[in-house]
């Protein structure tokens, strides 16, 4: 599966007007997110993407791999289909402890049995670079809080599903660390599309697709001036998140906390 | 005639899956019927007859399994989706005991099952999954990408040969390559036989005649249009 590039053709709006984006390229490396209200279409373009839509989707576009039409077998083959989607809804089920769990997800996919170990070590240090709490390899799946379940679906779908597409709608608000997560999944070369309502992540991504009325309005690569708005972003975000962090210990605010929320 | 049997264990998404198919059959111009084999409760024929205007019926197995019932009225089935100008008959079935598989040779035998039932559940549901030509794996978007892809492996396992197509019911994706699979299926031969050997018992159809229709059939036998309602114990 050698994906370059993925190109959205635009259909029609909710209200029938042609799409004001016709053509998009997601190029390999490309870490994207969509914005826009609720309602407006997010999720959909999200589907079009997972069925690599041929017209046949209410929206009529259409998607293209390495500029032509995606070969049958994405679409008819759940083994060879080179997206991996993660939702605000998805979960892990299984009881089993962590690393058994993830065994049995490298052994399924990897041909060479000899990376098994490798690739759960660097599954589960992924995922601990993204959470406060550390994952165990013997702690069951089912005891992993919101936080680190997000951060271990994240590291499997990155390292042992390795797909060159990753869709992460809605993945923000359990507690990971966003710079983190982004500049570590930059290290691998794939699309990275986020469906997010985060300032956080929007700006930290190369560009963002706007979404209004069922359609692709507007695409912005992130200028020097967002840039820097995210990172202020960032500042006023940590400085929440440390609020949040010392009420829920039980501690008292002082001076220093009111300084670090008025000059961010 | 075409014949699709669609079976699965209880709430994972049969019905769901052929209200899809129902739609996109329409649309390409091909009139379904729909018939429903449950134990004791089913008002999925209402629903789908109110929202397709479609011919639909349901039939209580009460005190046979359902998959003796099934083989008791498909033949009545075939004649009455005939009658009524269909070129598919749909039949959505419960599984339940797990010994036994309600799929004939020459129609299309797809089971469906939920991602979110856990990874072993590929492994426990018998000859429903392992005689199915394809299996239909619903609420994938509630799973993680590792236990799609460990159920997927779970299945293969047990049936190389069934074909597996993940889809999100609720959503509609995945349901194109199942409306292709329909309507590649050829028509249903006149007399039907039941795929798979059943389990050893003392009905007619656990001896092990197999042929689809009631006259085919002594003891316990169950026309259509015979409604009996079965309270159990």
């Amino acid at each position: 599966m050698n994906i370059q590039k993925m190109t959205i053709f635009g259909g029609r709006s909710k209200s029938g007007l042609p799409e004001p984006v016709q053509r998009l390229d997601l190029n390999m490396g490309d870490v994207v997110s969509i914005v826009g209200s609720t309602g407006a279409g997010k999720t959909t373009l999200i589907n079009d993407i997972e069925l690599f839509a041929d017209a046949n989707t209410p929206t009529g576009r259409r998607l293209l791999i390495n500029g032509e039409k995606p070969p049958a077998e994405y679409r008819d083959n759940p083994a060879c289909n080179p997206i991996a989607l993660i939702t605000q809804h998805t979960t892990f089920l299984s009881d089993l402890p962590v690393g058994e769990f993830l065994t049995i997800h490298a052994n399924i996919r990897s041909k060479d049995k000899s990376q098994i170990e490798d690739l759960v070590t660097r599954t589960l240090a992924f995922a601990n670079q993204l959470t406060g709490e550390p994952v165990q390899p013997l702690i069951r799946m089912t005891e992993l809080s919101g936080g680190q379940t997000r951060a271990l679906l994240i590291a499997d779908a990155t390292i042992i599903c390795n797909t060159p597409i990753v869709l992460l709608d809605e993945v923000e608000n359990a507690g990971i660390n966003r710079n983190r997560a982004i500049e570590l999944l930059r290290q691998y070369r794939k699309i990275f599309i986020f469906v997010t309502h985060d300032p956080r992540i929007a700006l930290l991504s190369d560009y963002r697709i706007v979404v209004k009325d069922g359609s692709i309005s507007d695409v912005f690569h992130t200028d020097e001036i967002e840039r820097k708005c995210g990172e202020r972003v960032s500042v006023l975000d940590d400085a929440l998140t440390n609020l949040r962090n010392q009420l829920r210990r039980g501690e008292r605010l002082s001076q220093a906390e009111l300084e670090s929320i008025t000059c961010a | 005639m075409r014949l699709v049997i669609c079976a699965g264990p209880a709430t994972t998404g049969k019905t769901a899956v052929l209200r899809n198919i129902i739609r996109r059959l329409l649309e390409s111009g091909n009139r379904p019927a729909f018939l429903k084999i449950d134990v004791q409760y089913a008002e999925e024929d209402e629903q789908i007859a109110k929202e397709f205007n479609i011919p639909t019926k349901k039939t209580y197995s009460g005190e046979l399994c359902p998959d003796h019932c099934g083989v008791m009225v498909l033949g009545d089935a075939m004649l009455w989706a005939k009658k009524e100008n269909c070129q598919v008959l749909l039949v959505e079935t419960a599984g339940l005991c797990l010994r036994c598989a309600p799929y004939v040779d020459g129609g299309l035998g797809m089971v469906v099952l939920e991602a979110t039932s856990g990874m072993n559940l590929p492994l426990k549901v018998g000859p429903m999954l392992s005689l199915a030509d394809i299996a239909v794996v619903t609420k994938i978007d509630r799973v993680s990408q590792a236990e799609r892809e460990v159920f997927r492996a779970r299945i293969q396992d047990v049936a190389p040969k069934v074909r597996i197509h993940e889809v999100n019911a609720l959503q509609g994706i995945g349901i194109d390559p199942l409306v292709e699979r329909v309507l590649a299926t050829p028509p249903a031969p006149e007399r039907m036989f039941l795929r798979g050997t059943p389990p050893v018992g003392t009905c007619t159809i656990c001896v092990g005649k197999k042929e689809v229709g009631w006259q085919a059939h002594f003891g316990v036998v169950r026309p259509l249009d015979q409604q009996t309602f079965y309270r159990g114990e």
